[in-house]
């Protein structure tokens, strides 16, 4: 009994470390954003490989979903003689929840855990210490432009998730399954709301899921143990975490915009 | 047995040691790295820390170059208290030293030109067609001018040192702390490096610091030498002055021999009871 609450005091402590070392970390990231404006060269270079190089999964994996939205929302609405309103199903599920939901679990997978994996390797082969022994910031010259770029990409890559799944969900719903074209647009026109929907779901859901994925991606690389062991713990706590902390923010993010 | 560093001479400030460490103390968890440990690096000479593995030398570069801190003591390079220093201060002094990992810790997303000419583009205004001919010359004096197109996972060990060795000197800085920069080399690049670091120190007019623990390769190029074990400075002096050292620990070391104060085995229970047999 006092053996497990001592092990739950101590990974309390733990845990309540590690969050005070991420803020303090944050922290000094935000204060290094200000030299970044000098170098935007250094977020494009990052944009490439935490977006442009996330593009395949993220478009493959949005045409799944859509696909498979058609297929499941059409098997329950035929009973109701209510396909038409299967655009509404597709638009509304992917812009509201799994747009930004799965991108950004896909996201973590493929960009966060890259992020964590090499500037964990850049502290193992020290070239970290070499640069700050260069009078180098790591935070300014390493930290900051992959996180800035990562929250650019996040909202990007959501949206392009949505676009693709719909167009997925059109082509299950309309091409294979004859739901009228018109009514599928039209009845998603009529449904999905700009600022409500659109803004709220896709942009603004994203951008936190964005802001967190980054910041644990980024603190868990240079938080690793500098072993090989410490990187792959690393690597497999971005995913995990930035996946419970996403489906949390989700619940909380869906309660203040779609709640009663 | 410990020892106390030279003192400070009274001369004009060029003869000042460029490096002063007096009381330092620094702790790895219960470990005693360093207690209350004095030293003083020369100016324009090539100072070796030698001793044997986990004595703390690559931790006693760090503190000099200011990525740890001491618990107590004092070190300061060219008249500055390094831990005392802000993050400003202590970039602007990094910028006149430089430091040569083990591993070379280049850029390896970076060619070798650009690993060269990544402080130069950092920290100066020049023009590209000026870092370019800057980069080549240090190249040039290293022997890797034509390994410029290199990315870092092309370079054999020894070409990825020197690779790392031409972007120490890239700044020109005042001082140059070497990492074990002979270990794991073979024979060839072991005398390249050695001729390299004496040449460079001599040309550049740099001050070098190197803790190794390759005896004979370090003492042939070294002004002066510092050994430390167990936290304290066990002796120093010019190399020759220590080969004639009659302290059993310096005979031991210089002279890798297996028997003397160091012993092999790491501190355990008797053999016997650790059998079981008694």
């Amino acid at each position: 009994m006092i053996e497990g609450l001592q092990r739950l005091g101590r990974a309390t402590l733990f845990w309540f470390n590690r969050l005070g070392r991420a803020t303090l970390f944050l922290l000094r990231l935000l204060g290094a954003l200000a030299a970044l404006g000098k170098r935007p060269g250094l977020i494009v270079k990052q944009l490439y490989s935490v977006g442009v190089l996330s593009l395949p999964i993220i478009a493959m994996s949005g045409l799944f979903v859509g696909m498979v939205l058609g297929l499941q929302g059409y098997a329950n609405l035929v009973d109701f003689g209510a396909t038409s309103s299967l655009g509404t199903v597709v638009a509304l599920s992917l812009v509201r929840e799994l747009g930004p939901v799965l991108a950004a679990l896909l996201y973590a997978a493929r960009a966060g855990s890259a992020l964590t994996a090499e500037i964990g390797l850049m502290k193992v082969t020290e070239q970290l210490a070499a640069m700050q022994m260069m009078a180098v910031d790591p935070f300014a010259r390493v930290f900051a432009p992959r996180f800035v770029a990562g929250v650019i990409a996040m909202p990007l890559l959501a949206g392009i998730f949505t676009a693709i799944g719909i167009l997925g969900g059109y082509f299950v719903a309309v091409q294979q399954l004859g739901v009228d074209s018109g009514a599928f647009w039209s009845q998603m026109q009529a449904a999905v709301r700009l600022v409500d929907d659109v803004v709220n779901g896709v942009v603004v859901k994203s951008a936190v899921f964005g802001w967190v994925a980054n910041w644990i991606a980024v603190f868990e690389g240079y938080d690793a143990i500098p072993t090989s062991e410490g990187i792959s713990l690393a690597t497999t706590r971005t995913v995990v975490n930035t996946a419970l902390v996403v489906l949390a923010l989700d619940f909380v993010l869906t309660a203040i915009f779609f709640g009663a | 047995m410990s020892a106390t560093a030279p003192a400070v001479p009274n001369g004009p400030p060029d003869t000042y040691p460029l490096v002063t460490v007096r009381g330092l103390t620094f702790h790895r968890g219960d470990r005693v790295i360093f207690q209350n440990v004095d030293l003083d690096i020369r100016r324009g000479g090539i100072t070796a820390i030698m001793g044997p593995s986990g004595a703390g030398k690559t931790t006693l570069l760090r503190l000099i170059g200011g990525q740890l801190r001491p618990e107590a003591g004092r070190i300061e390079v060219d008249g500055a208290c390094v831990h005392e220093l802000g993050r400003r201060e202590l970039y602007q002094l990094r910028k006149r030293m430089s430091m040569l990992f083990q591993s070379g810790a280049l850029f390896t997303d970076l060619s070798v030109f650009d690993n060269v000419a990544f402080p130069l583009r950092e920290h100066t205004r020049l023009p590209e067609n000026l870092i370019r001919t800057l980069v080549l010359m240090k190249l040039e004096a290293v022997g890797l001018r034509g390994a410029r197109d290199l990315m870092p996972s092309e370079l054999s060990g020894g070409m990825a040192r020197r690779a790392a060795l031409a972007r120490a000197i890239a700044l020109d800085p005042m001082m140059i702390l070497y990492d074990e920069p002979f270990s794991g080399q073979d024979p060839i690049t072991m005398g390249v490096l050695i001729k390299l670091i004496r040449t460079l120190n001599d040309a550049l007019g740099l001050t070098s610091v190197i803790v190794s623990h390759d005896v004979k390769e370090t003492a042939s190029i070294a002004d002066y030498i510092y050994l430390i074990s167990d936290g304290l400075v066990v002796d120093h002096g010019a190399p020759d002055a220590l080969e004639r050292s009659s302290s059993a620990w310096v005979e031991q070391f210089l002279h890798a021999l297996p028997d003397g104060p160091m012993s092999f085995h790491y501190p355990a229970l008797p053999y016997a009871q650790d059998l079981s047999l008694e």
